[in-house]
C-alpha cells in the first residue's frame, strides 16, 4: 500500500515502529496532493506553512494521538491568520485572529494540518456546487460530486490527499459526502464537540465531526476532538469516554431497529439491497434486527428546511461590511454598503436560505412556520427517544442514491431530498455514522447509516467496526 | 403561496437587493419550497411544547471576570476600511 493510502492507526504504528518518519509522510501526502489534486479539486487552500509548524513541532507533541499525522480541515473553521473562506465570496480574504477549539485540539494533539477544504458556501448544499470558487470531483468518478457539504473533506480522505479530516454536519454534511466517497463519516451528539471558532450556519444543529478511512480512525479523531469548552456554552459538560475502548467484533445481542417509513420512502434499488445485505450480516453475527416505525422522515426535512433557514438568516446578518470580510466598492451610504455588499459577496443558495429563514420569521408568519417547525422538532426529538428504549441502534441508508453527477440537480428542493435520511438526525440532536457497505454497479460507494441515542457514539463505534470487519472493503481505494 | 411582494418584503428584510430576474425566480422556487413545508400542518401539534434544543441545556454563567482578549490590532486587521485604531463606515446620520 502507499503511505497516501494509509490510515492514522497505520500511520501511528509505522511510526511506532521506526518504518516511517513524520516527515516522509507529510512528504508523501504533499506529493500526493501534487499529483491529483488539479483533478479532484478537494483544498481551497494547501497550508504548507501549518503543515511545517505541525512537523516542527513533532518532537514536543510525539505523545499526542496524533502526533505526525497529515489532516485536513473544512474552510468553515477558524484557524488563525490562514484564509477561512467558507467557499464565499463574502470571507475570500478573511483571516481569522484565532483558532477554532476543534483546531486547536488538532494542534495540541500533534496534527500536521495539509490544508482547508473546499465545501458548498456557508455549508448550504449537497454537493460542494456551491463553492463560489470551482467543484471538487468524487475521486471513485471524476464526472461525480463529492457530495456536501463538507465535499472537499470528503474527497481529500477518499484521493489520499490527508489521513483524515474534520467536517461539519447541520443536516447531512459530514455522512452524506462520506457515504458518496466511500469513507467513514460521524456526526457525534450535539454539543459533544466544541462549536467555537466553527462559522455557524444553524446553531442549534451544526456539528462538528471527523471524516476517516475506517471506523477506528473515527474512533481516535474523537478521542481528540471531544469534550466540554468553556468557550461554548452548548458545549456539554462531563466525563470524557475512551472511544477506542469500543473498538470490538461484536453485536451479539445488539438490538438494530430498521424504521419501515425510511425504508418505504422512494429511493434507489441498489442502495436499498446493499444495505439489507450488511443487516443480514449483522444479524448473521448476532445483532437482533426488528422492524420498527418512525414519523415519515419527510416530516423532519420539512421542519428543517423552515429552522436551519431561520437560524441562518439570523447568524449570516452579521456580514455587513463593516467589520470583517467583503465590503462593496459600490456605495454611497451605509444602506447601500449594506445591500451591495450581501449582493455581491452571497451565492444563490445562501440568498435563497436567508430569504426562506427572514420569511418564516416574520411578524405574522412566526406562528405558523417556525413555531409550528420547532413543535415538530419535539415530535420527532420523542420519536428516536421511543424507539431508543427498546433499541440500541437504528439503521437506514446514509444517501438516496449513490454520488450525483455534477450539474445534475439544478432545483433546490430535488438537492434538498438528498439529505432525507441525515436530516432528521440534526433534527432530533442524535448521533450518526455514515459506513461504507458496498458498490452499485457503476462501481461507486454506498453509505449505511448507524443512529445512536444521545451520547451513544460508543455503540455506534462498535457495531460499525464489526460491520467493517464483516464487509472487508474498507482497503478498496478510488483509483486515480 | 408566496407573491413577489413576499420575496421583496423579505429581501428588504435580509437587507438584500435583488434583481427583476432573481425576484421572479426566488418567488418560484420559495414557494415551492414553502408549498413542500406545508406538510407540516398534517401534523397534530397542539399540545407539544416547541424544542429548541435536543439536549439538556441550561444558562450557563461564569464570574465576571476580566479574561484575556484580542489586542486591539488583531480585531482590526480584517476591517475593510479603519481609522485612529476603530472600525470606519460610511457616515450614518447626515451633517
Amino acid at each position: 500500500m502507499n503511505i497516501y493510502d494509509l490510515t492514522i492507526h497505520e500511520l501511528k504504528d509505522k511510526i511506532a515502529a521506526g518504518e516511517l518518519t513524520p516527515a516522509e509522510i507529510k512528504n508523501a501526502y504533499s506529493d500526493r496532493i501534487n499529483e491529483v489534486e488539479d483533478s479532484v479539486k478537494s483544498y481551497i487552500t494547501v497550508t504548507d506553512q501549518l503543515a511545517d509548524q505541525g512537523l516542527a513541532a513533532y518532537e514536543k507533541k510525539k505523545d499526542g494521538l496524533l502526533a505526525g499525522i497529515p489532516i485536513a480541515v473544512k474552510d468553515n473553521m477558524s484557524t488563525d491568520g490562514i484564509k477561512t473562506s467558507c467557499a464565499s465570496k463574502m470571507l475570500e480574504n478573511y483571516k481569522p485572529p484565532y483558532d477554532a477549539t476543534a483546531v486547536e485540539k488538532l494542534s495540541e494533539a500533534g496534527a500536521v494540518i495539509m490544508g482547508k477544504t473546499n465545501m458548498d458556501e456557508f455549508a448550504m448544499g449537497s454537493s460542494t456546487e456551491n463553492s463560489a470558487f470551482f467543484n471538487t470531483h468524487n475521486p471513485w468518478n471524476l464526472n461525480h460530486a463529492p457530495g456536501g457539504s463538507s465535499g472537499g473533506s470528503a474527497a481529500a480522505v477518499a484521493a489520499g490527499e490527508c489521513a483524515a479530516a474534520l467536517g461539519s454536519d447541520t443536516g447531512g454534511s459530514i455522512r452524506q459526502p462520506a457515504a458518496y466517497c466511500g469513507v467513514v463519516g460521524l456526526k457525534p451528539t450535539y454539543g459533544m464537540v466544541s462549536r467555537y471558532g466553527l462559522v455557524a450556519f444553524a446553531s442549534s444543529l451544526d456539528q462538528i465531526g471527523p471524516i476517516t478511512k475506517d471506523v477506528e480512525d473515527s474512533a481516535i479523531m474523537m478521542n481528540v476532538i471531544a469534550g466540554h469548552d468553556p468557550k461554548d456554552s452548548t458545549s456539554i459538560e462531563g466525563k470524557k469516554e475512551d472511544y477506542t475502548e469500543y473498538l470490538k467484533e461484536d453485536v451479539s445481542g445488539m438490538k438494530i431497529g430498521i424504521p419501515e417509513e425510511y425504508f418505504n420512502l422512494d429511493f434507489d434499488k441498489e442502495v436499498k439491497e446493499s444495505v439489507m445485505a450488511a443487516v443480514e450480516k449483522l444479524k448473521e453475527a448476532g445483532a437482533e434486527v426488528e422492524t420498527v416505525h418512525m414519523t415519515d422522515a419527510s416530516y423532519a426535512l420539512a421542519a428543517y428546511y423552515v429552522i436551519a433557514p431561520a437560524e441562518a438568516s439570523s447568524n449570516l446578518a452579521r456580514y455587513d461590511g463593516v467589520r470583517y470580510g467583503l465590503r462593496s466598492e459600490h456605495a454611497s451610504d451605509v444602506s447601500e454598503m449594506f445591500t451591495n455588499t450581501r449582493h455581491e459577496g452571497f451565492g444563490d443558495e445562501v440568498k435563497r436560505r436567508i430569504m426562506i429563514g427572514t420569511y418564516a420569521l416574520s411578524s405574522g408568519y412566526y406562528d405558523a412556520y417556525y413555531l409550528k417547525a420547532q413543535k415538530v422538532r419535539t415530535l420527532i426529538k420523542d420519536d428516536f427517544d421511543r424507539i431508543f428504549n427498546d433499541f440500541d441502534l437504528i439503521v437506514t441508508p446514509t444517501a438516496p442514491t449513490t454520488a450525483i453527477e455534477l450539474g445534475s440537480k439544478s432545483d433546490p428542493l430535488e438537492m434538498y431530498y438528498t439529505d432525507i435520511f441525515t436530516v432528521p438526525i440534526n433534527i432530533a440532536g442524535v448521533p450518526a455514522m455514515s459506513v461504507p457497505c458496498g458498490f452499485d454497479s457503476n462501481q461507486m460507494p454506498i453509505g449505511l447509516q448507524l443512529i445512536g441515542p444521545h451520547f451513544g457514539e460508543g455503540k455506534i463505534i462498535q457495531a460499525a467496526y464489526t460491520l467493517e470487519k464483516l464487509l472487508n472493503i474498507k482497503d478498496k481505494r478510488a483509483e486515480l | 403561496m408566496i407573491d413577489k411582494k413576499d420575496v421583496e418584503y423579505a429581501a428588504g428584510l435580509a437587507q438584500l437587493k435583488l434583481d427583476e430576474e432573481e425576484k421572479e425566480k426566488y418567488t418560484e422556487q420559495i414557494g415551492e419550497i414553502l408549498d413542500y413545508v406545508d406538510k407540516l400542518s398534517e401534523l397534530d401539534t397542539d399540545d407539544v411544547v416547541p424544542t429548541a434544543y435536543t439536549v439538556p441545556m441550561k444558562n450557563v454563567l461564569r464570574k465576571d471576570e476580566v479574561q484575556e482578549s484580542l489586542p486591539r490590532e488583531k480585531s482590526l486587521a480584517n476591517a475593510p476600511d479603519e481609522k485612529d485604531g476603530q472600525f470606519r463606515a460610511p457616515k450614518i446620520m447626515s451633517d
